[in-house]
């Protein structure tokens, strides 16, 4: 019996080690962590932690789901950035209107745009910003990316500390990276019969397809007031995907 | 001992205008600029003041004099910025040389003369070089710089004052050669004082009562009793650091080595003066006699070896070598003062984050071009494609805030795209719009918000926006052209994409 408990302390304390390897560190007692105001989607997460450390795989397939991904990487970078952070953009035909970023609670001149041609040049400007530890959030929009160039980067952010947030365009394979998770962001019609007219606030289905070592799920989540907010049901993963289809 | 030259430029202006415009040669012409409500000359040519025409006239007077006069504008800046100039050149004739307003430079030409054979081929190099470049100058030379100034402006006796001899010098002289006040010289003419010799051996005492110590001084000063300052012009030393190879180098670690050295030369220089390199050329001269240059820029002052270092690496590789390079010359043409004002202006927390900022850019610069880095700031219009302007730099701060109310969409297409609408009525949101192929329902609107053409900037027809939402939940910023038409039927737009 003594020797059960043994082995099984043992194995938390590896599993919290690896964890903390992999970028996830688990809250310090008393030290309130930053959930972002994501809420419920932190429970996707080890130990309900947002994995500052890593990098952070968005897939977009639409210009609308394009564009509902920009907000929704726009919200996160801005609470990443606080008051003072900077924050690098870089693209590749940037279409992304700097003007709007303030809605989502980022000072547009806080944000440094970097637009390059070649995807050999995006890369290497995504791997340079991120290695430049007083940035707060590095975006990087690119339309391919492998396995082992998803690595490398992994690989800077755990160095620098800098999150990296990583946008898929319309890519041509979903094929596996190495991010610590994968989400997607799809707009969402707003509510049916509303009083006030108009299209109201964002409101998203944020799904994280795939997360190391956590639970994946699907929020339907609206931007209000600088903040998230938990909208409908949340449902897990493959409860999504049996609703999808 | 100490020995001063004195050059005086007669027509410092006019010489000036006549090298600059030589067609004006032989004609009479002015320099005016207003003051007191009416114009007056500044400077007048030799052959103006051969008419009578002298600086200090009207320039009515002066018109009437010679109709046909031309008349130039005066800068009262230029005679410092010409004198300035020149003291930077006559460094070849002593290290100390000072600017002596408004006409004039003093050269302590202590211990120089000799280079050049004697004290008379001294002045004589000075004064024929400086003919030779269109100036018309007398020089002299003196062991104090008031009997310099003096004889060089009122001697006609030869210019050279031997040593001690400045007192004989003088005598003859008209008080004005002292460099008095005004008033004080008019107080000498009434009394009928018309030379220096006439007051000079009055008591010190009789002297002071009646003209002031003010006049003493000047004569002291004139004599070599009293010290008179001298403050010598600084040129600016260029930052510029030299390495000679003693076997030519022709490999690019050869080349990384020679840089490596002339910049920790050149920071260390920085570092002292408080500065920072914003540009910086590598010129390595080959010994075929070709040049090959390299050139970095920074986005702010650096002064770091290893940044510039890292920025000059990624070009390197387009030095073509050949047959090797003898000599490296590491210059930064421009630079400016380093100032923790940025990070101020940021407030970032921490020491360093701004240097690191700029050294990222510099990075990302050297590598994809300079128009690769963008950063906004808000502008005062309404038309979407002109809210918002670029910044020049990093450290640029908005104006204004920026603006929260105006609902605009996060992906904004750089060109509107065209669309097929079906509407209802005018100023009522389409019911659906097909966009590249696909047929969007519209469930929900917001609408419509005119924004105006500034008539200022361009000419155009007004845009009627309308925010809608689909069945999918899509967003999309679509607006029209112009107003409904009987002839032409409405054109439609979508210019972006709301999250």
């Amino acid at each position: 019996m003594e020797t059960a408990l043994k082995k099984s302390e043992l194995v938390a304390r590896l599993r919290s080690d690896i964890l903390a390897l992999q970028g996830f560190r688990a809250p310090a007692l008393g030290v309130k962590h930053d959930d972002f105001g994501l809420g419920p989607v932190m429970k996707a997460f080890p130990e309900g932690v947002f994995p500052r450390v890593g990098m952070h795989e968005f897939v977009s397939h639409s210009p609308e789901q394009t564009a509902a991904t920009s907000g929704f990487m726009a919200a996160l970078a801005g609470k990443m950035m606080k008051e003072d952070g900077l924050c690098v953009w870089v693209g590749r035909h940037r279409t992304v209107y700097p003007f709007a970023l303030s809605h989502f609670g980022v000072a547009p001149d806080r944000v440094i745009f970097v637009d390059l041609k070649k995807d050999k040049d995006l890369l290497w400007a995504i791997e340079e910003a991120l290695k430049c530890d007083a940035l707060s959030a590095v975006v990087g929009e690119i339309k391919e990316l492998n396995l082992t160039e998803s690595r490398r980067l992994q690989l800077t952010v755990e160095e620098s500390k800098v999150t990296g947030l990583l946008h898929r365009v319309s890519p041509r394979l979903s094929n596996p990276v190495a991010a610590v998770c994968r989400w997607r962001i799809s707009p969402l019609p707003g509510v049916a019969e509303q009083v006030l007219p108009g299209i109201g606030f964002p409101r998203w289905q944020v799904t994280i397809e795939k997360v190391r070592s956590g639970e994946p799920g699907s929020w339907p989540l609206e931007f209000r007031d600088g903040g998230f907010e938990l909208i409908g049901e949340s449902v897990s993963f493959h409860q999504h995907l049996s609703k999808v289809g | 001992m100490k020995r001063y030259v004195a050059i005086w430029f007669r027509h410092l202006l006019v010489d000036r205008v006549l090298f600059r415009q030589p067609e004006l040669a032989g004609k009479p012409f002015v320099l005016s600029a207003k003051e007191r409500g009416r114009m007056l000359v500044k400077a007048a040519s030799r052959d103006a003041q051969a008419l009578g025409i002298e600086a200090g006239m009207v320039l009515a007077d002066a018109r009437a004099v010679q109709p046909d006069l031309e008349v130039l504008d005066y800068d009262p800046t230029l005679a410092e910025k010409l004198l300035a100039a020149l003291a930077e050149w006559t460094i070849r004739y002593s290290p100390l040389v000072a600017v002596d307003l408004p006409d004039g430079l003093i050269l302590d030409a202590t211990g120089c003369a000799h280079l050049w054979g004697s004290e008379t081929a001294y002045l004589k190099d000075i004064a024929s070089r400086l003919k030779a470049s269109g100036y018309d100058v007398r020089t002299a030379m003196a062991d104090t710089i008031g009997a310099a100034w003096a004889v060089s402006r009122y001697s006609r006796a030869f210019p050279i004052i031997e040593p001690g001899e400045q007192l004989t010098a003088l005598l003859q002289l008209p008080p004005h050669a002292l460099r008095l006040e005004a008033a004080v010289v008019e107080k000498m003419q009434k009394l009928g004082l018309y030379q220096i010799t006439s007051f000079i051996y009055m008591p010190a005492s009789v002297l002071r009562r009646r003209f002031g110590q003010a006049t003493l001084d000047q004569i002291g000063k004139a004599l070599g009793n009293t010290h008179e300052a001298f403050e010598p012009v600084c040129p600016v030393e260029p930052y510029q650091e030299r390495l000679s190879s003693i076997e030519p180098i022709q490999t690019a670690t050869g080349i990384e080595i020679a840089l490596q050295k002339l910049l920790e030369m050149l920071c260390e220089r920085l570092v002292k003066d408080g500065k920072g390199a914003r540009q910086a050329v590598l010129r390595c001269y080959r010994i075929d006699g070709e040049t090959q240059a390299i050139q970095i820029g920074t986005s702010g002052p650096s002064c770091s070896t290893s940044h510039m270092f890292k920025l000059f690496e990624l070009k390197i590789s387009s030095i073509e070598p050949a047959l090797g390079i003898e000599l490296f010359v590491l210059e930064a043409p421009v630079v400016e003062p380093l100032g923790n004002a940025q990070e101020e202006l940021w407030n970032l927390t921490g020491g360093n984050k701004m240097t690191q900022v700029a050294e990222l850019i510099d990075r990302l610069t050297a590598r994809a071009g300079a128009d690769v880095i963008h950063r906004y700031l808000p502008a005062q219009h309404h038309w979407p494609e002109r809210a918002i302007t670029q910044a020049v730099s990093l450290t640029d701060q908005p104006e204004i805030d920026w603006r929260t109310d105006q609902h605009r969409p996060v992906q904004l297409l750089s060109q509107p795209e065209k669309i097929t609408v079906s509407a209802p009525v005018p100023d009522y949101p389409p019911m659906l719009f097909r966009y590249k192929g696909d047929i969007h329902r519209i469930k929900k609107a917001d609408g419509p918000n005119r924004i105006e053409q500034e008539w200022w900037i361009s000419d155009g027809m007004h845009r009627d926006y309308y925010s809608v939402e689909d069945e999918q939940g899509g967003r999309y910023w679509i607006f029209r052209l112009g107003h409904y038409n009987e002839e032409l039927s409405a054109e439609w737009f979508i210019h972006g994409f709301f999250a």
